[in-house]
């Protein structure tokens, strides 16, 4: 174990690196670049690759390639960036190539507030890339998590070929959090093909869902194609059952996996009538909150949801049916309330607590708000 | 060198079944890729080794044909999908043939910025001139009073010279070739990829059906006359450079050494290594 003061940025660089990410491509952009840089500082003496892009669609683009050729890539960027991001994340997809993206949330939409932290893309995690798609989001709320869940991004990318979203903010990125660093990570490698090159499919996802990824040069000789494809790769042409059963192994080689996938952490679940539901830096306060206002008398709960996606609407619809009411806790304008109250379905109250204005979003408003709620119960 | 039989070259090198191709009659991009495959053939190249990357049109089917590893992702970012897979694993040898379209438009800022980096990457520039799969629009290689699907009007912008371009940018091999001087073509392209670093072969291959039937060129004999009468070879303009008079000049343009960027990073992983006798 070593003991280390780090950023939350910095902390991603290290569980990477100790994951086995060897491939880095990336644009500057405010608050990720210190990504960037640690990257380009440490990979070379790793035998890694650092390159600067010209800007976040080529990145992407060559985080994808990287990722073919057979290393494990990532990329970090921000708001703006990720917006760009958003077409070659679906390639990832498509091509199934594993790969993690780091988003440091700032204050959008647009170039919006640089320095200022929000959790505004959480739908964008979701829904940025066009047509239908899986998604695997992670959201650090403190400095080892940041460490911890980027190992996780990166061996989730990889047991399962997919991209994985860290979602990050300005905050956490920025923090400076003493944390103990074990001596060694679980890394895990993507499947690679044990037939001979005649008998691959390249897309022939076998029991699990997941084909065995050959890298280019290994004389398996596949096509990576974004193109709707068969099993073999091959463009599916007029064949729609081939389309189809393309876009159901992608969805479900992620949700027969939710077990893996899906992380929350639960306080007082058992004992409360009202439980907070938040994530990332907000989880901080909401903790706080909730804390105090036990001491008050108040039966407060707190849901952290450490994946964002999937969404874990299975809990939340238990916990529902046992407490009066949900608070979500987010800095949007109420982004994730609206999934909560659909996976509520009606059998407990949904409010929500939401700041929108580059501030954190503090102890005391969660806990003014519980007390609202208190209030209205009385 | 005598060019590879069209049968071997199939049996050698395209994969069962791609034949025949989605191309239209007469299109050139059957022959812009036959020079490509004879050109691997002519070097004695690892098959194995060798990654075909191509954007989105119909540029984007060469992939499908041929039996080497083949990367076919979104519209225009072939060369930085190409970049992250060279250095990724710099033993590969990358050739991202793209149309004009996805190369000088949507791809614009990618091809630049590959010129300057110079990484050891060969982009074939299969020229047609619009935008053939979708219907036939202006590219920004089509000619001004051209016209297309989107300038019925006749085109009022000029078009960019792809060659001067990858020069200006830094590439350090740079050459323009047609698909009807079909072996000088292959030399062409057969020298950018031996070159070490960023190399450009734009290959003008004729789209009658999409931009000739429109500029009174409708077969693809008026097109290839098109090809012989607008180019004029190198050795030829050295000779009468007044002769010139507006053709497209053919052949090698630009062919210089330079830092190559896989290479350059070998040796600053040396040195962040802190071996100083590497
Ligand atoms: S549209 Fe033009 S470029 Fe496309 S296949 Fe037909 S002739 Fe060739």
């Amino acid at each position: 174990m070593t003991t280390m003061v780090l950023s939350g940025n910095e902390a991603c660089v290290e569980g990477a690196l100790r994951s086995g990410v060897r491939f880095f491509a990336g644009y500057p952009i405010t608050p990720s670049s210190e990504i960037a840089e640690e990257m380009a500082r440490r990979l070379p003496a790793l035998g890694g690759k650092f390159i600067q892009m010209e800007d976040e669609l080529a990145s992407m683009a060559a985080v994808v390639g990287a990722s073919l050729a057979g290393l494990k890539a990532m990329t970090a960027t921000s708001g703006p960036g990720f917006s760009l991001m958003q077409e070659n994340i679906g390639m990832a997809v498509m091509l199934e190539a594993p790969c993690v993206v780091v988003n440091v949330q700032r204050a959008g939409p647009s170039t919006g507030w640089a320095t200022w932290p929000a959790q505004g893309d959480v739908m964008a995690a979701r829904w940025g890339t066009h047509g239908d798609h899986p998604a695997i989001v992670l959201t650090p709320w403190s400095v080892k998590e940041s460490f911890e869940l980027t190992v996780r991004a990166v061996n989730l990318a990889e047991r399962l070929r997919t991209p994985v979203i860290l979602l990050s903010d300005a905050i956490i990125g920025r923090l400076r959090e003493k944390v103990d660093l074990p001596p060694s990570v679980p890394v895990v490698d993507r499947p690679r093909p044990a037939m001979a090159p005649d008998h691959y499919r390249p897309y022939a996802g076998g029991p699990d869902g997941v084909p065995p990824m050959a890298d280019f040069g290994t004389g398996y000789r596949w096509y990576a194609t974004t193109t709707t494809h068969n099993e073999r790769g091959y463009p599916v042409g007029v064949d729609a059952a081939a389309a189809e059963g393309l876009l159901k192994r992608l969805h479900s080689k992620i949700h027969d996996h939710q077990d893996e996938v899906v992380l929350t952490e639960g306080r007082w679940l058992e004992d409360s009538e009202v439980v907070v539901v938040a994530y990332g830096s907000v989880a901080r306060s909401a903790l706080a909150a909730v804390k105090q206002a036990r001491s008050r008398g108040l039966k407060a709960g707190l849901l952290r949801l450490v994946t964002l996606w999937p969404f874990p609407s299975q809990l939340i619809s238990q916990v529902a049916q046992r407490i009066r009411g949900l608070l979500v806790a987010e800095m949007n304008m109420g982004q994730m309330v609206e999934k909560v109250r659909e996976a509520s379905c009606g059998a407990s109250e949904v409010w929500s607590v939401a700041r929108f204005n580059g501030q954190y979003l503090m102890p005391e408003q969660i806990l003014d708000k519980l007390e609202e709620v208190r209030r209205a119960w009385r | 060198m005598a060019l590879m039989r069209n049968r071997d070259m199939v049996e050698r090198y395209f994969r069962r079944g791609a034949l025949p191709t989605t191309w239209c009659p007469g299109c050139g991009l059957g022959t812009a890729t036959g020079a490509m495959v004879r050109a691997i053939d002519q070097l004695g190249l690892d098959a194995d080794k060798v990654v075909i990357v191509t954007g989105i049109g119909c540029s984007g089917q060469v992939y499908t044909l041929l039996n080497f590893d083949g990367f076919h992702g979104t519209h225009g970012r072939a060369l930085a999908a190409a970049t992250g897979i060279k250095f990724a694993n710099p033993e590969l040898t990358v050739i991202a043939p793209m149309g004009d379209g996805d190369c000088a438009a949507i791809g614009g800022n990618h091809f630049i910025q590959a010129a300057r980096r110079n990484m050891d990457i060969t982009a074939i520039i299969m020229a047609n001139q619009a935008y053939g799969m979708t219907g036939g629009q202006y590219s920004p290689l089509t000619p001004m009073g051209s016209f297309t699907s989107t300038s019925p009007y006749g085109h009022i912008e000029p078009p960019f010279d792809m060659c001067a371009l990858a020069i200006a940018a830094g590439a350090t091999y740079v050459a323009r070739g047609t698909v009807y001087h079909t072996q000088e073509l292959v030399r062409l392209i057969a020298r950018g990829i031996a070159h070490r670093g960023f190399s450009v072969i734009e290959v003008l291959a004729p789209c009658p059906v999409q931009f000739g039937r429109r500029n009174a060129m409708a077969t693809p004999v008026d097109m290839f006359r098109q090809l012989q009468r607008a180019t004029v070879s190198v050795r030829e303009a050295e000779l009468h450079p007044e002769a010139i008079g507006g053709r497209a000049v053919r052949g090698v343009l630009r062919e210089v050494e330079g830092p190559e960027f896989t290479a350059e990073y070998e040796a600053l992983i040396r040195r962040a290594k802190g071996d100083t006798h590497g």
